[in-house]
This record gives structure tokens, sequence and C-alpha cells, in this order.
């Protein structure tokens, strides 16, 4: 299961989204009635549509057929749709699909955008420009904006906002289930020892204390071992992938800048000039640098921005908020499995332990954006909250004072859970029959002092 | 001197006093039966004992001195409710629970195999907890309650659902440990039980103690004057030639030959009896019925409520 995890966790992440992006492989026969004119061609074959087919999506003009014709007994035509184009179509800008199923949200975008683009194309030609289409072609720009910090060392590092975005989330969720999945086998544990009885012979010989630290402690050591193999497991895999495919990321990113983007061809090959950074005096540009032409790609940015974070930080970071967030509720757990005879009756009492969880989550959502933020901060210094938000917050960089006030809090509010847990769990354990509800606990816990 | 002495323990729950000052001694190397109708306050009293609740009230002196957490090392508990941790091996379950009580590892080995083998349960050692019978799993947990050999054990309703044959098992077990100079405490319902292995009793009901001591003299104490003669002879011969100060309450038949219960009235003595019947019938036997444990025990707690 260890080893299996990531896998079966990418599975189901990655399996609905192939699924959702599989093309409908159905052949779609889209009937065409075109009064403006301006999407029909006359060939030798008769007349056929403009409009660009895709593999499944056909047109077929058809002429002299008028559409409340094709209402009756669509369905024996064999046709997927009628496209309806009035004569005004420039004016209006409206067309209809008509069909008795409903239309694939695909075909009708691919009809939008071919739609648009066709008459982009005759607005164009009307304003009688000479090579209108190819000015263009050469005035289009697409610019890439890269991140780089500057750290305390006085180097640069590539820092992709999106990347560290990344890495933030699925630290924040990582921790989520982490504390959710290991809390709740803690439960677990403490209600079969109820139900089994065998919590007498136990408590004869162990201080319920003991008993109950004892469980937190082994199954935090289960879920540390689990997320040690994790990391190790990815950091082998990331450092591979890396040294097989993206060798060139030693270099410096300045140096990157110059030797890719404005030596490369641009996109219209045009024979214009533009000026290069070495008639500009400063950097040196040797032969090799000019003739790199390749692009600093996305996916190789993403390794390199990866690489920045520092993993000491962030592995330290996670397995002190893992560990601590982990005993709080492993603690708050380990009350509601004292509480209950079988797990059914775990349901109502769970609901105000796993808010703050879920709570967390949500913050995490907009402190991603804004991790700077006071939402972002005082949510990641909350004891309740801080595993899973500061967890967002570390990748981009939190002052160590956050860091360490956020840390205390963490320990110190699990220290008082444990001794308020300890006195709830020495009494729960061996009432039976009692009704589930957080003022029998509260009880408990004044008559256990 | 008392291996155990509780002293004027009071327990009370929300709403109701489960242990109204109750005291009990228990001595050395006795066998020690705890009695009472349910929820008389049995149970409670043994948990206060293996210190899994503590008392309102009063205290536990364990030989000679307060009871503390370390004396649990020389416990052993069996409570009312058997409970095992289901999916673990049986092996591992009583090799843990062997070092709970302070059993080194290989030392823990060492007993457990003979105990495994003296109760037949070595072919299971391997398995999971959850694939034991019912008897087999309390046979385990009794193992796992003595085998650190202590100088005390509590047995809480031992014998309820061991089939007959584990019932002699145990309480030749119960015996031999007496045997070894352990004392050994045990609640339950079954009045044979107590009439053949206990040497001291405790009766409590509805949170205090109605009836406490040796068994012989409360038996005594309880004792009808009722005797019994085994006899050969003609039964109309015996009926008619006893005296009117002898009352003769049935006559049996079965497998000894015949039996005659007779109750003396007040002022006569076994003596008178027996001279009596030796004009009348042939004596083959001839004891005193001692009221059983089950009658004392209705007649007691009838006559507190």
């Amino acid at each position: 299961m260890s080893i299996l995890g990531p896998f079966i966790f990418a599975a189901y992440v990655l399996i609905p989204m192939y699924f959702a992006t599989l093309e409908d492989k159905e052949e779609k026969i889209v009937v065409v009635i075109d009064e403006s004119m301006l999407f029909t061609e006359y060939g030798t074959e008769g007349p056929t549509c403009v409009l660009p087919e895709t593999e499944y999506t056909k047109f077929r003009i058809i002429e002299g057929v008028s559409l409340e014709s094709y209402q009756q007994g669509f369905d024996e035509t064999g046709y997927y749709a009628v496209l309806y184009i009035p004569e005004n179509i420039l004016a209006s800008e409206s067309s209809i699909l008509y069909s008795t199923r409903q239309i694939s949200i695909d075909v009708t975008n691919h009809i939008k955008r071919a739609m648009e683009e066709e008459l982009e194309h005759l607005k164009l030609a009307t304003h009688d420009i000479h090579n209108i289409e190819e000015i263009l072609m050469q005035v289009e720009t697409s610019i890439h904006v890269r991140n780089i910090k500057w750290t305390k060392g006085g180097e640069t590092e590539e820092s992709n906002t999106g990347v560290v975005m990344g890495v933030g989330y699925l630290a924040g969720l990582l921790i989520f289930f982490f504390i959710f999945f290991f809390g709740s086998q803690v439960m677990r544990g403490v209600i079969e020892e109820k139900t089994s009885r065998i919590i007498e012979v136990i408590v004869s010989s162990v201080r319920p204390f003991q008993l109950m630290m004892g469980k937190i402690v082994g199954v935090g050591l289960t879920g540390l071992t689990q997320f040690v193999i994790w990391i190790v497991f990815s950091l082998v895999l990331i450092g591979g992938i890396r040294t097989a495919f993206f060798p060139e990321l030693n270099q410096n990113p300045t140096q990157q800048v110059v030797s890719s983007d404005l030596f490369s061809p641009g996109p219209a090959g045009s024979g214009e000039e533009v000026p290069t950074r070495g008639e500009m005096a400063d950097e040196p540009v040797t032969g090799e640098e000019m003739n790199k032409g390749e692009e600093m790609n996305m996916a190789e940015e993403i390794f390199a921005s990866l690489q920045a974070i520092d993993p000491l930080v962030m592995i330290g970071s996670f397995l002190f908020f893992f560990l601590f967030g982990y005993l709080l509720y492993a603690a708050m757990f380990a009350v509601i499995g004292s509480a209950v005879d079988n797990e059914t009756d775990t349901q109502q009492l769970m609901w105000p332990v796993i808010l703050p969880l879920i709570l967390a989550i949500y913050v995490m959502i907009s402190a991603i954006n804004n991790p700077d933020g006071s939402l972002a901060f005082w949510f990641s210094v909350i004891p309740f909250t801080s595993p899973v938000v500061m967890m967002v917050r570390i990748p981009f960089g939190v002052p160590w004072w956050e860091v360490i006030l956020s840390g205390s809090l963490l320990v110190g509010t699990f220290l008082g859970m444990t001794w308020v847990a300890g006195k709830v769990y020495r009494t729960g354990i061996l009432m039976y029959g009692k009704k589930n509800s957080y003022r029998e606990i509260w009880k408990w816990l004044r008559y256990s002092s | 001197m008392s291996i155990l002495t509780a002293q004027e323990v009071v327990k009370d729950f929300r709403g109701h006093r489960a242990l109204d000052r109750v005291s009990m001694e228990v001595p050395h190397a006795s066998i020690y039966g705890l009695l009472g109708p349910n929820g008389a306050g049995k149970t409670t009293l043994l948990r206060i004992i293996n210190q899994i609740t503590a008392p309102d009230e009063g205290s536990i002196f364990f030989e000679g001195h307060h009871m503390g957490r370390e004396d649990t090392a020389r416990i052993g508990y069996l409570p009312e409710e058997r409970g095992l941790y289901k999916k673990m091996k049986v092996g591992e379950l009583a090799l843990y629970l062997a070092q709970l009580k302070g059993l080194s590892r290989s030392d823990a080995m060492k007993r457990l195999s003979i105990w495994f083998e003296k109760f037949e349960l070595g072919a299971w050692w391997s398995k999971k907890v959850e694939e034991l019978s019912k008897g087999m799993a309390q046979k385990v947990q009794f193992i796992t309650t003595v085998i650190h050999e202590p100088r005390l054990l509590i047995f809480d309703e031992p014998f309820s659902g061991f089939d007959p044959i584990n019932v002699n098992l145990l309480k030749r077990e119960i015996l031999q440990m007496k045997n070894n100079g352990a004392t050994i405490i045990f609640s339950t319902h079954n009045m044979a039980s107590v009439e053949e292995l206990c040497d001291h009793i405790t009766l409590i009901n509805e949170a205090e103690t109605i009836l406490q001591g040796e068994i012989t003299s409360i038996r005594e104490n309880y004792r009808t004057s009722k005797y019994r003669v085994t006899f050969t002879g003609d039964q109309g011969k015996l009926s008619r030639g006893l005296r009117d100060c002898f009352e003769l309450e049935q006559v049996d038949q079965n497998g000894m030959g015949q039996q005659a219960t007779i109750r003396i009235k007040e002022g006569y003595g076994s003596q008178d009896l027996i001279r009596n019947l030796l004009d009348i019938t042939n004596i083959k036997a001839f004891y005193e019925v001692l009221p059983s444990m089950n009658d004392i025990f209705i007649q007691a707690v009838t006559e507190h409520e």
C-alpha cells in the first residue's frame, strides 16, 4: 500500500480526467442551410461548406430544402443537426442549431469558432489592405513572463508561481487527508477495544492515559513511515526524470534567456530585423549560445522551480505540522471513540472536530492567491487550521517568526488537548450505553476532576 | 494474615450508590467467593480492587500496604465480559498480554507453550482470535490471566459460558493454584461451585454486605437440624416407629438405596434420633444435612429486602 499509494492516488485523478477528454467517436453530419451564402463554395461536385470539419463532425450543404421540412421525421434522416445561417449573419451575429437530440457542447463550440474565424477573414478582406493576413501574423505577439526570485545568497532561482501554488495546494491537501485518515484510525482502535471488552484487561495493567498515548503515538509512527516512503519515492522519481530529460537545468537562468527566446526564429519568419542582444554592449555572446536555439519550455521551467523550493524546509515543516496537527486531532478522535459504543454513533460527534479542517481547506483556496494576506496569516496561526494553511504558505516563503509562533501555539494546544482527552478517555472507555453527546462528555470531564 | 483487605469502600455513580461501606478480608491461600444478585455491586467492587475505577471513600490494602499501581503485576484479573483483540493472532496476543504483566518475551514463550499444551490449544497459536470458538477464547483469556503466576487471582463470573468439561477444568486449575499458595477471589451465581471450592464468602445485596465468613460456620448458622439416613429395610416400619419429636420430611429412592430426611424438633439431639433409628431400621449412613448455599443465598437475600 505504501508503494502503490501514489500510483493509486494519481490514477484516481488522471483516469476521470482522461475520460472527460475523450471525444465522442460518433460521426455527426450537420446539414447547413446557408441563406447568407457566405459559407458555401461551388465546386465540381456541387455546393460544399467552407467550415472546417473535424474527424467526427461533417458539414453538408443542401439547397432547396426548407428548415421546416426537416423537423418532421428528423430522426430517420440520420443527420445529427441542422445549422441555420440567416441571410443577415454579419449584422445579427447569430445562428441556430436544430436537432431532436441534445447537441454536444463540443460541436457547438467548434461551429462557433469556425464561423467566427471565417467571418473575421471576410471582414478583414473588406478593408482592402494589401497583405492584411500576413501583416496580422507578423504582428501577433506571445510574451512569456518568467518568475525569478532573488535569494539571500545573491543568486537567482526559478520560481514559477503556478508551480509554487501547485505544491502548496498539494501539501495542504495531503496534510488534510493524512490527519483525517490516521486520526480516524485512532478512533476506530479505541472503539474496537471498547466493543471487544479487552479494555478492562488492559486497563488492569496500564493506566488509561498510557494506553491512549500509546495508541496515538503508534498510529502516528505508522503515518510517518508511510509519508517518508512517499517522499523518498517522489524525490527519486523527480530526480530521475530531471537527469534523464532536462540536463541543461544547471545553467544560470539569465544565460538561458539569452540563448533561447531572442535567438530563435520568430513565429512569422519575417525578414525584419529584431535587435539582437549581442548588439548591445554588455553580455558576452558566444557562438554556442547563439546556436542553442532551444526554447526554455514549460516543463524545464517547472522542474527548475521545483528544485528551487528548498526541500529541507518543505519536508521539515511538513513533518512538523503533520506530526503535531495529527497529534492534536488524534487526541480529539480518541475522545470521540471513548464516548461511543460503536462506529455508527461517531457521526454526530465528529462534526465539530472535522469542521476546522474543512474550513482550512476553503481558506487554503483563498490563501493560495494571497499567501501574505491577513486571512492566510490568521488561519496559519490558529492551531486547528494551521497545519493545513501554514503548509500552503510555506512554498511561498514565510517569515521565520510566523512559523515559530504557529508551531508553538500548535504544540501548546496539543498538550492541553491531550490532558483534557486523557480525563474524558479514562471515564469513557468503561461506560456503555450512555447517550452520545458533548454534554455527556462535559459531565465526564468534570466528573474526572 | 490477609492478602487483601477492603475497608469501608463507598462508590457512588450519578444517582445511586453502588457500594455502601463494604468491607472484606481475604485470607492468604484461600478461595474466596463473592456472591450476590445481579446489580448488587460485585463487579464494581472487583473493578475497584483492580484499580480500574477508584473508590469514593474507603481503601484497599494488599499484603499489608495501600494498594498501588505496582501491585497490578502480582494480580491476575479475568473480567466478566471476555474480550480479546479479534484480528490479532492468538500467539501474538498471548505474548503481548503476558509481557504487559511484566514477563520477558522468552519467559512468556516458555510458559505459554506449557499452558497451551495443557489446554490443548497448541494448534491455534497462529490463528486469528476471531477464528476461535467461545470456549477456546475463554481458555486463552484464562491463560493470559494466570501466566505471570500472580499471588492474587480475581475472576468475575469465571464459569459463565463454559461447558461442563471446561467448568471442571477451571475448577481443577483453581484448586491447583490454591495448593501452590495463591489466593483466589471469584464472583459467581454457580452455587454448586461455591460449595465445592470456597473457604470464605461475602454475600452482597443492594450495595451492602449481608453475609460474611467461613462457609462451614455460615452453613452451620443456617442449619435446620435436618439429618439424612441411608437405610435398608421396610420404609413403613421406619415411619411408624419414628417418635413424634422427629419429623419425617421425605423418603427418596436413589442409587445409594433408600434415604430418609428427618428433622429433629427443638429440645432433642442427633443422638436421640440415632437411638430411635437403631430400633426401627438398618442404618447404612447417617449425616447432618447442611443447607445448600443456594438455599442460604435465597434466604439471606429475601430476609434482607
